[in-house]
């Protein structure tokens, strides 16, 4: 290389490290990835024994396997709809509190946020039973079965996202100059329609982000989704760990499982993580 | 600002209200109804090879049941990871099934909980009266002299299966009948990869399963006659070493055992990677990992000498599966047919031959499809040479406690490091503080 | 909700802070004075439902002798004063030294995995600021282990630490002969390292992620600037990036230590409910002492001096770093 170099490129060191490191951590991250993957698709022979690299031969039967060794088809849907729901409510939620935050001045607003946030400290065993027993005793009293059924996981789950998703928009809201509010407001739109009308489409972005970060936490969640559920509306993380109650621990389709399981998720990951960056750019800065 | 004052007061009256109703514990004292006599839930255990497997085995028989009584069954089969889980939170909450299994050791704790139906006089009755029964499972069914906290469904016991090749092979000419015995047959065949013995290392209650027998051989108990803890006593201690010595110093089970929790011992067994395994009732199991009938035999497990018998002499727990009945189930009398039903002859039969278990009621036991060679050991060990895990409140917490102990043991030897009776008696005395004080 | 109109009027009768000054009040403004509290209701509703309800009736239960004897009925359970909480802080008797083993090694866990997810996202973050071929890609692999569903990564790394048949041991011990005898991950000491590879390997994309937002906001003439005054690499990245990246890292680490701390997820996938020693986390350890062994008094002590914990941990923290920031240049 002997063209001359301006002050601003990086030193060759710097391009030297940088190929290693990232090629290690590449290595690293695919590694179990690719386990993942190949054993998916070999006999049960080929992961009942000692590791191999490739397989003896290649086979989808571990795919097709997997929906009647378990119902997975069942605990997908049952995920999807948990999930989604909790993502949508948490997400409109989420908008609404950050949106009061980050536009209004008023009393209790510091409380609010500092007691939101502060619920991440809790740890989940300590209130798990008195959680159940509570919704045991609305459905007593009320009738609305939340025990056992989707609603009361929806319910606990989109919990769970909130307080991160509301520090997150009330940041990403604040970069969303107040000029734009005042502006809709004067076309005669109310609080509600510039939020609705401005704010909103402008944090895109940083909504997105949050929406994602919730359905991930619904998606895996496995301890309370554990104790909630009854065999009709079990879902996928729970769902899965039927795999390793059989006498022989069926590892392909166990691995099978987890990357159909892991699908929708990766994917929508992928696809959003423009969003993603950008959402966070705004909303972790603040 | 009154806003905020009201905004407030509001919320703490709601969550005075929300925790005062929490507190109520709701129905879940109420006493039990017929209000819906037309269906009954039943959370079955996971007794076969898989959870599809146990559907198939009893739909036709809820099935039957719908016919003759118009009750329809909502089945439910639990996986063992977490059927103590529901039964917890079910009877937390006072909303469970009607009906439900439960491992036989598990029901002087539930008992306890003052959840499940007793089963006095009456309620015997109603299901053809208690000497149906086989003594050794009514033991295992609560504490003595309370009414048992539920019925016995299935009964099982410990056998040391053995691959006939394997012996063949090494010119060993029969099982072993004693522990010395089966370390010598051990040291024979654990060469060239293959090992003599498996077991679940990182399993606790196998291990309890196991370390239970083995004090009863020493003359020792696990539990004082009162109910009190006593993991420290000589025999005890002296068992689990002997247990753990298999692979310490005998090196007859392969290190890799230490960290099983999975069953990949019945596995290793089946693949001939071992040549012995002590296993409840494994045919049915056995049977399904291509492992044909008269590749194994079957023998009693080993005594330290002479024959088993009572005593000292005592080579198996006695292990089985329980039937139990919520006591604020809304169905009762559903319920106790439901029992009456599972209990009966014919039923025992079909679901003891389905799940390669023996029936604990006594017609049903002098059946010919139980006196099968491998169903003739278990039926002898049952009824001669097999004991009760002790029928205690904290017997959950023994299991964790000594059962994690043994599997710390186990980690230990698989790393090389010295097991020996200090370190086996303070690992018993630290489980032992775990339990709580009485 | 007729709460909130009561409220607004008796708002806007006192003149709360939220409505315009000026002594008319328009019809506008009513709605206006209560809008932020009606929009918050629902999240103050569920959060009180779901997280701080339970909490104080997990508190409640604290002190009481909470056994399989009185799990039916949990309000008529004996109170047992301060006992929970005495068994559980006396390090002299097993279940306090447990308990204080287990909040050890912890710690340790979580400062380690902190630290190496943080240099790892950071350094990976700073190496993949600018273009080169490939990056898009590489950024979208590098996310994949945070997007995986936990259960699902956790059981790919179980199946990889098996002793007989994982690929670990036959890289190190079959392929590499690195030691002499394949080792045991899932049990005995190197279950601490197992827990943390897994640890590191699943969140270090969550710091990536961040660090990365963070850097896009450092503008390049402050780069330039350095450059042209002769600062090499690294003393730009001590002298620009990392100060600028100070309040994104603060909130960050704090994050990450709150959720590694809570984590239960991962090691109970990876050990199952009883945990080698080595690598007890509390979260586990906590959930053995009450559900498993039915304790569910002493389980909830427990949660709460772990609450209180990482209440004090918070709290200093935020005060060392933020009096960091006011003294900062």
């Amino acid at each position: 290389m002997s063209t001359p170099r301006s002050p601003m490129a990086p030193p060759r060191s710097f391009l030297w490290a940088r190929r290693v490191f990232l090629t290690l951590l590449t290595g690293f991250v695919l590694v179990p990835v690719y386990v993942m993957v190949s054993s998916s698709l070999k006999p049960l022979a080929d992961v009942t024994g000692t590791f191999r690299w490739l397989p003896t031969e290649l086979t989808i039967r571990p795919y097709i396997d997997i929906w009647s060794t378990v119902p997975l088809g069942r605990y997908f849907v049952n995920s999807l709809i948990v999930a989604g729901a909790a993502t949508v409510c948490s997400v409109v939620i989420a908008v609404f509190s950050a949106y009061a935050v980050s536009r209004y001045r008023f009393r209790g607003r510091r409380v609010f946020t500092v007691t939101v946030l502060s619920t991440q400290m809790f740890p989940g065993i300590l209130f798990l039973l008195p959680l159940f027993l509570i919704y045991v005793n609305i459905g007593n009293a009320t009738g609305i079965a939340l025990f056992g059924s989707r609603g009361g996981l929806i319910l606990t789950y989109l919990t769970f996202s909130l307080p991160f998703s509301i520090w997150m928009l009330i940041g990403y809201f604040d970069s969303v100059p107040r000029d734009l509010d005042e502006a809709a407001t004067v076309d005669g739109c109310g609080p509600l329609g510039a939020l609705f009308r401005v704010v909103v489409p402008a944090a895109v972005p940083g909504i997105v982000a949050v929406a994602v970060y919730a359905f991930m936490t619904a998606w895996g969640e496995v301890l309370f989704a554990s104790v909630m559920t009854n065999d009709t509306t079990r879902t996928l993380a729970v769902g899965l760990q039927g795999y390793s109650t059989l006498n022989d621990v069926y590892w392909n389709q166990i691995m099978a499982a987890s990357l159909v399981v892991s699908v929708p998720v990766v994917a929508g990951f992928l696809l959003l993580q423009r969003y993603l960056v950008a959402g966070l750019t705004a909303g972790a800065v603040k | 600002m009154r806003s905020i004052r009201a905004a407030a007061t509001g919320a703490v009256i709601l969550s005075l209200a929300l925790a005062a109703s929490a507190c109520g514990g709701g129905s879940s004292t109420g006493g039990g109804s017929n209000d819906s006599p037309e269906e009954l839930t039943y959370w079955a255990s996971n007794q076969g090879a898989s959870i599809e497997v146990d559907k198939k085995v009893l739909q036709p028989e809820l099935d039957k049941f719908e016919k003759e009584t118009g009750i329809k069954v909502k089945l439910e089969v639990v996986p063992w990871s977490d059927l103590l889980n529901r039964i917890l939170t079910a009877t937390t909450s006072g909303q469970g099934p009607d009906v439900l299994n439960i491992g036989n050791t598990w029901s002087a704790s539930l008992q306890a909980t003052g959840a499940l139906l007793p089963w006095d006089a009456e309620n015997f009755d109603r299901i053809g009266g208690r000497d149906r029964f086989v003594d050794s499972a009514l033991g295992s069914t609560g504490v003595e002299g309370q009414d048992p906290a539920a019925v016995p469904l299935y009964s099982m016991a410990y056998a040391l299966y053995y691959n006939k090749q394997m012996f063949a092979d090494a010119g060993i000419d029969g099982p072993p009948a004693t522990w010395d015995e089966l370390t010598a047959a051990g040291e024979k065949l654990s060469k060239d990869g293959k090992w003599g013995i498996g077991v679940e290392g990182s399993n606790p209650s196998e291990n309890i399963h196991h370390v239970f027998v083995f004090a009863k051989q020493h003359g020792a108990d696990f539990f004082t006659a009162d109910g009190k803890a006593d993991f420290t006593n000589d025999g005890a201690v002296a068992a689990v070493k002997q247990y753990v010595d298999l692979m310490a110093k005998d090196k007859i089970i392969a290190p890799g055992n230490a960290e099983y929790a999975q069953n990949q011992s019945v596995s290793d067994f089946a693949k001939g990677r071992t040549a012995m395994l002590l296993w409840q009732s494994a045919s049915a199991n056995l049977k399904s990992q291509g492992m044909s009938e008269d590749a194994y035999g079957i023998a009693p497990v080993p005594v330290r000498s002479g024959t088993p018998g009572t005593g000292e002499q005592v080579n198996s727990m006695v292990a089985g599966i329980n039937l139990a009945v919520f006591k604020n189930s809304d169905n009762l009398d559903g319920a106790t047919k439901f029992v009456k039903f599972m209990t009966s002859d014919a039923e025992q039969k079909i679901l003891n031959t389905a799940y390669s278990s023996i029936p604990p009621v006594e017609a049903a036991q002098q059946d010919a499809a139980f006196n099968s060679p491998a169903n003739a050991v278990l039926k002898d060990t049952l009824a001669k040479s097999a004991a009760a895990l002790p029928q205690v409140p904290d017997e959950s917490q023994f299991e964790t406690a000594v059962g994690t102990a043994v599997k710390n043991l186990f980690a230990d030897a698989a790393a090389g490091r010295a097991v020996t009776t200090g370190s086996v008696k303070a690992a018993l005395a630290k489980a032992q503080q775990q339990m709580p004080a009485k | 909700m007729t709460a909130t109109a009561p409220t607004a009027e008796a708002a806007v009768r006192k003149g709360s802070p939220g409505a315009a000054r000026g002594p008319r009040r328009r019809p506008g403004r009513i709605r206006r004075a209560g809008l932020p509290y009606l929009l918050l209701l629902p999240a103050l509703l569920l959060e009180l439902l779901v997280h701080l309800v339970p909490m104080v009736i997990g508190a409640v239960m604290s002190f009481k002798e909470l056994t399989q004897f009185y799990i039916r009925d949990w309000g008529t359970a004996p109170w047992a004063g301060l006992d929970n909480y005495a068994v559980s802080v006396d390090f002299d008797a097993p279940v306090g030294k447990a308990l204080l083993h287990s909040f050890l090694v912890t710690i340790a866990f979580t400062l380690l995995s902190v630290g190496l997810c943080w240099l790892v996202g950071t350094a990976a973050a700073v190496f993949m600021q600018d273009t080169f071929r490939g990056r898009g890609l590489l950024r979208a692999l590098f996310l994949v282990p945070y997007a995986l569903p936990v259960y699902a990564a956790v059981i790919t790394w179980v199946f990889m630490f098996q002793h007989d048949n994982g690929l670990v041991n036959h890289v190190l011990h079959d392929q590499l002969g690195l030691t002499d005898k394949p080792s045991f991950w899932l049990i005995g000491d190197n279950s601490f390292l197992a827990l943390l590879t897994v640890s590191v390997w699943k969140g270090w994309p969550f710091a990536f992620l961040i660090v990365m937002a963070g850097l896009q906001n450092i503008p390049r003439e402050l780069y330039e600037a350095a450059a042209l005054d002769g600062a090499g690499m690294l003393q730009q990245i001590r002298r620009i990036t990392l100060p600028s990246l100070r309040p994104v890292n603060q909130v960050l680490v704090l994050v990450l230590f709150l959720w590694t701390f809570n984590d239960f997820n991962t090691p109970y996938v990876l050990f199952g409910r009883s945990a080698p020693e080595a690598a007890d986390l509390i979260s586990v350890h906590i959930y053995q002492a009450s559900f498993v062994t039915w304790n569910f008094g002493t389980g909830s002590a427990m949660s709460v001096l772990l609450l209180l914990f990482l209440l004090v941990v918070t709290g200093v923290y935020l005060v060392l770093t933020s009096r960091g920031r006011r003294t900062a240049p």
